[in-house]
């Protein structure tokens, strides 16, 4: 229970684990200058995405509130935001929010700049070095694990993941969870046919209550609408795989979760109201999910594979692990840890749980996942708003 | 890759499958709780195959909880998969 970590205080009281610069678009039109400057500024990243104009209603919301949740993720020393200056979500508005945070915050537009690209990448550059010196400054200290948001995640799954990697992740979740730390579970379309064991775990009425209007909820709205959900859970891989039906892909991916008590629900763009385990409404792709997860808060995200997956994110460590022994030999330098003993059958699951918690241990204190090593800065934004265009026909 | 040292994995007490960690074949027979089981048709890595005789209606079990009901009679050593288990959730979102 006396174990610690390294990482960086945020004056806000969050604690980070990397100390990056975030060099963030505001729309689509300017990311390529924003990796431009990304590349040519030390410990910078790019947060960039295909979206930030001519979105309305709740698409709106997710880009702005995401971005800002990424700005202000406590991995984040501080942020250059790029705007090009006729988007409606502004360059000037990410930046007023993240400053919220009490972070160093840049930004401006490229119509500002006189001279183009170019010239407002060298901008980019000069904010970028002045901040990215700023940064070198604050040095680690140590925290308790009550500072880490875990994200759970999963990505290209098997039939393996749900017998191997996830349940030894779900007993890394309540180990945090004990230690006083949060958890964070997405991705609820995978949960449907589990609710009564969700349900169970409820803190009390009302998240029982909540998780019941949502899966169920869910599914009468499929009904309603006529969709077919058949080959969407479980999609054709996991079927080829062997499993069989959404109950069996579910019981798999909750494992992640451990057996801890669920203390409520929380929006795409909504941060955890407490410690404890958390789940996240957000349907089910992973680098969305990810994305999610890091614009709430999560300072370290755990994502296990089982056909392989090389995906990252730009502002949070994400450590991959893997059960399938043919994966972990074929996408070695994108698997953190081949946790394949245990379906090789030398090693059980606690047992491969306990290297996971020392990958996490040397994670938190600095060493670069697979996917940071790699520069894999994956951002996808959850879309939800249902389209008007969809009632508009051609004559 | 160090050795297989084990076939198939049963995920909690009470279940009536075991997932097959290697490729099994049709009649060979595994060690299983001091007896033995005979395999009635291959298994691919990852599927499933029934550790006693199940009757159509009965649910069939993995991590001691449903993950769906059986379409006919599932015979002990038998392949399970979607010729034989459907889901309790899903299927009522299919029909038209």
């Amino acid at each position: 229970m006396n174990e610690e970590f390294l990482g960086y205080q945020r004056p806000m009281g969050e604690v980070g684990i990397r100390n990056k610069i975030a060099i963030i678009s505001s729309v689509v039109c300017v990311n390529h200058i924003v990796q431009e400057i990304a590349s040519r500024v030390e410990n910078a990243v790019p947060i960039t995405h295909p979206l930030g104009c001519g979105q309305f209603g709740p698409d709106y919301n997710n880009t702005l509130k995401t971005l800002i949740g990424l700005g202000t993720n406590p991995n984040v020393f501080g942020v250059v935001v790029v705007g090009l200056g006729c988007e409606n979500i502004s360059s000037r508005l990410l930046a007023k929010n993240i400053k919220k945070a009490k972070k160093p915050v840049e930004y401006f537009d490229l119509q500002e700049v006189k001279g183009g690209s170019s010239v407002a990448i060298e901008k980019g550059v000069k904010l970028g070095n002045n901040l990215s010196e700023q940064a070198k400054e604050l040095k680690r200290e140590s925290f308790d694990f009550s500072h880490l948001v875990l994200g759970l995640e999963c990505g290209a799954s098997d039939s393996i993941s749900g017998i191997s990697v996830n349940p030894a992740l779900g007993i890394i979740s309540d180990r945090i969870v004990k230690y006083g730390g949060t958890s964070i579970l997405p991705e609820f379309t995978e949960w449907i046919g589990t609710e009564h064991l969700l349900i169970e775990r409820a803190i009390d009425k009302s998240v029982a209550e909540q998780i019941h209007e949502l899966l169920s909820g869910f599914l009468e709205n499929l009904k309603d609408l006529g969709i077919n959900f058949l080959g969407v859970q479980p999609t054709p891989g996991n079927i080829q795989g062997g499993l069989t039906t959404i109950e069996e892909k579910s019981l798999g991916t909750i494992a992640k979760a451990g057996k801890s008590p669920i203390q409520g629900l929380i929006q795409y763009t909504e941060k955890p109201k407490g410690k404890g385990l958390w789940l996240m409404v957000e349907p089910s792709l992973d680098v969305e999910s990810m994305t999610g997860l890091a614009g709430v808060g999560a300072n370290i995200i755990v994502m296990t594979t089982g056909r392989g997956s090389p995906c990252g994110n730009p502002v949070v460590p994400v450590i991959k692990i893997c059960g399938n022994p043919k994966t972990c030999e074929w996408m070695a330098e994108n698997i953190d840890v081949d946790m394949s003993p245990i379906i090789k059958g030398d090693q059980t699951i606690e047992d491969l749980a306990e290297v996971l918690w020392l990958k996490i241990k040397t994670t938190l204190n600095g060493k670069e996942t697979q996917a940071e090593k790699l520069g894999f800065y994956d951002v996808a934004i959850w879309r939800n708003t249902a389209s008007p265009f969809q009632y508009m026909h051609c004559k | 890759m160090s050795k297989q040292l084990r076939s198939y994995i049963i995920m909690n007490s009470n279940d009536n499958c075991a997932t097959a960690l290697i490729d099994l074949f049709k009649n060979s027979k595994l060690q299983l709780h001091g007896g033995s089981i005979r395999i009635n048709q291959n298994i691919p890595m990852g599927h499933k195959f029934a550790l006693n005789n199940i009757n159509e209606g009965d649910l069939v079990k993995k991590y001691g909880q449903s993950i769906g009901v059986a379409t006919k009679e599932i015979k002990k050593g038998d392949w399970i998969h979607t010729h034989n288990l459907t889901s309790q959730y899903i299927p009522e979102v299919l029909k038209e």
